[in-house]
């Protein structure tokens, strides 16, 4: 069960959330304008990268913010979050992390 | 007879048992007594019980070998009837009065078990067995898993319903301490001194782990007498919590860790109100593994006999329990920790018949106490073979060379073996935890390395044994880690002194060969019956990986998850395989550590409490009125109103009529309710519903619906303009909460610069849907201050009123087909309003109709539901609703519907079916194939599918079943017939494809 770090409410648990996916899936702006392998590649195509990775986290049970969340997904090892529109920090180095001696 | 192997009272180590009372039991129908501190394995041998189960596959005679979480044998089928639990170790079960235990997996009995005959047997169960032998035929399987199921396996779970409760507690702390023993305690103290919340966690009756079972002394003091005081001082501490019976079984992300509590599995039954066990859900900023390590065995030539034991847990039942494991004992280790067990028996009284050390000089301070007390040292020498059936009666032993039996085999009588083969540290939850383990050539075991939590190991856990720096690890590690959550500056406090000799170094040996090749049985893991040679042949077969190692010969795959066994097998593998041990690596340690009940992770969320349920304000009513109520998510919805002498089709039939030929009120208040408000509303709905939005005027509604971004509809609903910027937006039940999250996000995240605001008020509206062609006659009694002709309020209308004196909204919709009006109301109103309308009703015949008559109104009608026709895979245009979809503005999904294979013209389209047969019953399900050869009844495969029926129903109306379908290019096949063939009945009847509205396709009915 993870900790999810609420940009408005503060850690709480991941029972609280749900996940809505990669943050990095940018929608095109014209959707008509795109041919269809690009809007194949929006709507169907997400990478699956090992290591850290921003998503998507939905604050349902809670203030129902959309916010961003950036994860490890090997390690499950939080990474920081933030509101939409915002940038994320960049992960912490391997020294500052927590459990690492 | 009575306790014989029971120690006399007196002495300085007297165990730790109440002799002034005693405990009568029963173990397979035999009353026996014991004392308070015992287990049920301790009590069974001071009783002189040796034989205690009957193994897996073999059904030999088994004994105890532990004396802890790691017994394999003793499994036991606890208390009876409902209560009954099977697979409990009987090394952890407390002694109490009245207990009840039996043996498990013999028949008819213990002593005389037919199933040995697999022993006599054992050459057609070799490793792979299941998977060799009942591969084919196939259709024999039911006969081999009956009869498997009959011969192998464990006891027996209860079948009635568990009558005890169980409890989940959540908590925070900062440092959680997972063992209670001489690490953890000083933990416990290091942090607890700080002020930090500290939780305590040990899986034994008491507080103490190993050393409860030691001679030694912890400053100056007998150990257990040191443990006493400082468990004293813990528990006086205000923000420590200490948890005796309780185990830590397993370790997940962000240091959460669950624990189950034994509440009351030490009593009879649980008091009032008490729970049977409490599971403990923890977020602990740092943790403190101090879970010690668990002896493993040597495997040797039927090394199973009863009296074979750990030599850690013959020690312990001495100087814990006060019970000597036999009269005479023959002790064989590789290191020194036999040596301790060897002078504490002597001591007690046993008769130690020789120490059986494989290595060739041991030197040291232990092996010179036995020397010194006169105990017969075979150094060099291993225990080649055990002799015995139901009991141990003495064991060869050979001389060593290297790691071969050298010269011939004397026999020693005896009827204990204590075996020490060394220590595996308790790595179980370390390595849950992600962290990494590292090979040490010197112990010989797994310990932990690089961790991957806030997790600090301390003690035998870490693969440091002595006592003395268990408890300066346990200092160090409970310091640290109330530093590194906030509490003091790290510093430990001092280490008590020890007693305890520095052990010399062992000698790491795994298996010792059989005197000749076939004699005897070598048990890697006895709960499973896997041999060293199931390990041999298994690598022969190329099952070379760990991994398959397990699964092929099921090493370690039993309810004690390889405690003793796992780390053995894969050295032996290791040695065949030519491959140095951590390259061979460990199988991959899992939840739960020991077993736990489902009872316990249920918790408390059983039968109504499995889920909040949610009612409307109506549901009185509906239970007064005699209705079934179907579930609908979480609510519960009145499914049929039946009346007495009624069967369920004349109710819902009557209930459809009457709503056809007068009216009829249905409870809508658990559709979704979403209120849209600002002034980019019109804008956001003309982007998530695929049609127009910008023309509605105030006062009117629309349908409408919503696809995803692969152009697949999602939902669908109407949509009712309150005002300039005020909406009212309506979902199906099931998509509620999907549709308003949906909404949340595209407002969030794609359109954060849109001025609107969205709030769920699906609970804050009671609704009542009027329908039939009275329906007006109806709301016009009920009704205060509104005019509900067709002229003032027209289909899709909107208007504001009173019924009952209570501010309600009336849209005019309709999902029957009927004239309709829906009647929205504060929910606190809700009653009082249904109640009113009810009696307005009741001189035009009104009735209520449930979800059923409502779905019979829906398919008549032709209209689709999500889930059976918008399966997630139609588009609007499979569903006849292009009409709906704007060729002139973008929303949510639209790029989508012009991929090729959306444009398809075989796609899936929803139609009508009505039976040739009007006696014919249409089944949800079913296959449609088209008619011709090679289809409907006597047809041979391949046979082409043409579609799939989505919805059933029995129409009152016309008199016979009908059903909506999905079918291939279907709207243009209107009259053509196919085959609704139910794979379950094996039936097909003909039906005729029929536009798939049955009633009133024009929509008069709706709009007088």
């Amino acid at each position: 069960m993870l900790l999810i770090d609420c940009p408005w409410c503060g850690t709480r648990d991941q029972r609280e959330f749900t996940y809505g996916g990669d943050a990095a899936v940018k929608r095109p702006a014209d959707p008509a304008a795109v041919s269809d392998k690009e809007w194949h590649d929006y709507v169907y195509i997400r990478v699956n990268p090992r290591g850290s990775h921003v998503e998507l986290w939905h604050h349902n049970a809670g203030c129902r913010r959309w916010f961003k969340l950036r994860r490890d997904v090997v390690t499950h090892e939080m990474q920081g979050s933030a509101p939409i529109g915002s940038e994320l920090e960049p992960p912490l180095p391997i020294a500052g992390r927590p459990g690492k001696p | 007879m009575s306790q014989l192997f029971r120690m006399a009272p007196g002495g300085a180590w007297a165990g730790l048992i109440d002799r002034s009372r005693e405990i009568r039991f029963s173990f397979d129908g035999r009353t026996l007594r014991g004392h308070p501190g015992d287990t049920l394995a301790s009590a069974l041998l001071a009783n002189g019980v040796r034989l205690v189960g009957r193994s897996f596959k073999y059904h030999r005679p088994r004994g105890i070998v532990g004396v802890g979480a790691e017994e394999p044998n003793a499994l036991i089928q606890l208390r009876r009837g409902e209560r009954t639990e099977p697979n409990v170790r009987a090394t952890q079960i407390e002694l109490h009065d009245g207990l009840e235990a039996e043996s498990q997996n013999r028949w008819p009995s213990l002593g005389f078990d037919l199933g040995a005959v697999n022993s006599a047997l054992s050459g057609l169960f070799p490793a792979g067995f299941y998977y060799k032998t009942f591969m084919w035929p196939a259709s024999w399987w039911m006969f081999y898993e009956t009869f498997i199921r009959r011969v192998a396996g464990m006891g027996k779970t209860a079948t009635a319903a568990d009558p005890d409760h169980y409890e989940h507690m959540h908590v925070h702390c900062d440092v959680l301490v997972v063992g209670g023993g001489p690490a953890g305690l000083m933990a416990a103290r290091a942090a607890g001194r700080w002020g930090a919340r500290v939780i305590v966690c040990d899986e034994g009756a008491a507080l103490g782990g190993s050393v409860l079972g030691e001679r030694l002394f912890i400053d100056g003091k007998p150990a257990p007498d040191w443990v006493r005081e400082t468990e004293a001082e813990l528990a006086a501490m205000p923000e420590v919590r200490l948890l005796a019976r309780t185990t830590a079984f397993g370790y997940y992300d962000q240091n959460m860790v669950t624990l189950v509590e034994r509440v009351a599995d030490h009593v009879l039954m649980p008091g009032h109100h008490q729970p049977r066990q409490r599971l403990w859900l923890v977020r602990a900023r740092r943790v403190v593994l101090a879970t010690g390590a668990i002896e493993r065995p040597i495997v040797f030539a039927d090394n199973d006999r009863p009296g074979v034991m750990l030599a850690s847990a013959a020690r312990a039942y001495a100087n814990r329990y006060a019970v000597i494991p036999g009269k005479r004992v023959v002790l064989f280790t590789c290191n020194d920790g036999a040596y301790a067990t060897a002078l504490d028996l002597a001591d007690a009284g046993v008769d130690v018949a020789g120490i059986v050390d494989t290595r060739p000089d041991p030197t040291g301070p232990l092996p010179a106490r036995a020397r010194a007390a006169g105990l017969a040292i075979h150094a060099g020498h291993a225990v080649a073979l055990a002799h015995g059936g139901k009991a141990l009666s003495g064991v060869e032993i050979m001389a060593l060379d290297g790691d071969r039996l050298t010269g011939s085999s004397r026999p020693l009588h005896c009827d204990v073996l204590a075996v020490s083969g060394g220590w595996n540290p308790a790595v179980h939850l370390f390595s849950q935890a992600q962290g990494k383990l590292r090979f040490d050539d010197i112990l010989g075991s797994f310990v932990p390395d690089r961790a991957a939590q806030a997790v600090h190991v301390a003690g035998s856990a870490a693969g440091h044994f002595a006592l003395g720096q268990c408890l300066a690890e346990g200092a160090r590690a409970g310091a640290d880690a109330a530093r590194l959550a906030g509490f003091g500056d790290g510093t430990p406090p001092a280490t008590p002194a020890t007693s305890e000799d520095a052990p010399a170094p062992h000698r790491t040996l795994w298996a010792i060969p059989p005197i000749e090749p076939g004699k005897g049985k070598r048990f890697v893991d006895v709960q499973n019956d896997v041999t060293a040679e199931d390990v041999a042949l298994a690598a022969r077969e190329g099952y070379r990986s760990v991994e398959h190692l397990k699964r092929y010969t099921t090493l370690g795959m039993g309810t004690d998850q390889g405690k003793t066994s796992n780390i053995t097998g894969l050295a032996i593998l290791s040695g065949i395989v030519g491959e140095p041990i951590p390259k061979v690596g460990t199988t991959t340690f899992r939840a739960p550590y020991t077993p736990v009940t489902f009872g316990t992770l249920v918790g408390p969320e059983v039968g109504e409490h499995l889920d909040p349920i949610r009612h409307s304000a109506m549901h009185p009513w509906h239970v007064k009125a005699g209705a079934q109520f179907v579930n609908a998510g979480l609510w519960k919805r009145a499914q049929l109103y039946r009346r007495p002498g009624e069967t369920e089709q004349q109710a819902i039939d009557r209930e459809v009529l009457n709503t056809r030929e007068k009216v009829g009120i249905v409870d809508v208040s658990t559709l979704g309710k979403i209120d849209i408000q600002g002034p980019d509303a019109v804008e956001f709905l003309n982007r998530v519903y695929t049609n127009a939005w910008s023309k509605l005027e105030i006062g009117r509604g629309r349908y409408g619906i919503m696809l995803r971004e692969d152009g697949m509809v999602f939902d669908d609903g109407t949509t009712t303009r309150l005002g300039p910027n005020h909406f009212l937006m309506t979902t199906t039940t099931a998509n509620a909460v999907r549709v308003m999250a949906w909404l949340e996000y595209w407002l969030q995240v794609q359109w954060p610069d849109l001025k609107v605001y969205v709030a769920s008020v699906t609970e804050q509206w009671a609704a009542a849907a009027l329908a039939g062609p009275l329906a007006r006659l109806v709301l016009a009694d009920a009704v205060e201050g509104l005019d509900v002709s067709n002229e003032a309020l027209p289909f899709m209308g909107y208007a504001t009123a009173h019924i009952a004196g209570i501010p309600v909204r009336v849209f005019r919709i309709s999902f029957s087909g009927e004239l309709g009006f829906e009647v929205n109301v504060a929910a606190d109103h809700g009653m009082t309003v249904w109640e009113a309308l009810m009696k307005a009703g009741e001189k035009h015949g009104i009735m209520p109709y449930g979800t059923e008559a409502l779905g019979v109104l829906r398919i008549e009608k032709g209209h689709f539901v999500v889930g059976p026709e918008a399966d997630g895979r139609t588009t609007a245009d499979d569903l006849g609703l292009s009409g709906l979809v704007s060729k002139t503005k973008d929303f949510i999904g639209k790029r989508s519907l012009t991929r090729p294979a959306l444009l398809a013209p075989d796609r899936l389209q929803l139609v009508g079916l009505m039976p040739l047969d009007k006696k014919d019953e249409i089944v949800r399900g079913c296959q449609l194939v088209a008619d011709g050869p090679g289809s409907g009844r006597g047809a041979r495969p391949p046979v082409p599918m043409e579609g799939v029926v989505t919805s059933n129903c029995y129409s009152a109306t016309l008199g016979c079943w009908i059903a909506l379908a999905l079918v291939k290019a279907g709207r243009k096949r209107h009259g053509e017939t196919l085959h609704a063939q139910s794979p379950l009945t094996g039936r097909s009847v003909p039906v005729k494809i029929v536009p798939n509205v049955f009633i009133d396709p024009e929509g008069a009915r709706l709009r007088v």
